[in-house]
């Protein structure tokens, strides 16, 4: 699934420049970043409602593709000058964590790890 | 200066110096509650792994790792520092702290297991994953700590597979 076809199913905004062709395929949900660095394949996006810049330094080490910050909330510019800095995209939407991660499940999108 | 240009001045210093080599080494010094520099020598150090062409699957746990010892330090002393040193068979990171210590390193050791207070859990650490983390990605750990005066935490990641 591309950048361009996730903000639109999430109704959401992009903040910072980036490919909208980017590709994803697995998808990470939480906001504790240790589980985060734990258990998040490299190549994901990361769907969250922490917006501090430690989640672009846990994207950045955990080698994450995107970053989606659910339920409205926006990080602060500092948060979004390091994102653009480490080229990591990061979009916003007013979706709940449960309504963003349901939505992308139901287009095809998959956790990672797979429990499948 | 800010902290943060002297760990920048630190590596390109280290990189000039062993750029035919494949070795390099130096040191980050930590700040205890300076969030806003949390992550930043994990991520000069990520840099000079990528730049020496290293592995980047290696890098990757490399990075964890580190990030999670420099949140450590960050979070729960006053201040630390960092040393690192690659050589073309492994990467070798001590950090030592001059925090409170560790009571009881088996029970720091489980995961879940945390002493963080709630504003550092709002930050999305805290969660009693990070020393687990460090030795699920390290090829070898050790901690040793005093009660009252600081805990050093080694880990080894080889860079050449046996």
């Amino acid at each position: 699934m591309t950048l361009n076809e996730i903000k639109d199913i999430l109704r959401a905004n992009v903040l910072t420049k980036c490919d909208t062709n980017m590709h994803i395929e697995r998808v990470y949900s939480a906001d504790l970043m240790s589980d985060v660095l734990a258990f998040c394949e490299p190549e994901s996006l990361l769907i969250t409602a922490l917006t501090n810049a430690q989640v672009i330094r846990t994207a950045e080490f955990a080698n994450i593709k995107m970053i989606v910050f659910v339920q409205g909330k926006r990080p602060d510019r500092e948060t979004v000058a390091l994102s653009e800095e480490k080229k990591i995209p990061v979009l916003i939407t007013n979706l709940s964590m449960f309504d963003a991660c349901g939505r992308l499940y139901e287009k095809g999108l998959r956790s990672c790890p797979d429990a499948e | 200066m800010p902290v943060a240009d002297y760990m920048r001045r630190d590596c390109e210093v280290v990189l000039m110096q062993n750029k035919c080599e494949k070795t390099a080494e130096g040191v980050f010094f930590l700040t205890g509650k300076d969030f806003s520099n949390a992550g930043v020598a994990s991520s000069e150090l990520k840099a000079i792994l990528e730049k020496m062409g290293i592995n980047h699957g290696i890098i990757r746990r490399a990075a964890i790792a580190a990030f999670e010892a420099e949140m450590n330090v960050i979070i729960y002393t006053p201040a630390g520092m960092m040393r690192y040193s690659i050589t073309p068979d492994y990467l070798k990171i001590v950090v030592e702290d001059m925090g409170p210590g560790i009571e009881d390193i088996a029970l720091a050791m489980t995961e879940g297991y945390s002493t963080a207070p709630h504003y550092i859990r709002e930050m999305g650490f805290g969660s009693g994953m990070g020393l687990p983390n460090i030795k699920k990605n390290a090829d070898e750990m050790k901690l040793s700590s005093t009660p009252g005066a600081g805990t050093t935490l080694e880990f080894i990641i080889k860079i050449k597979r046996e």
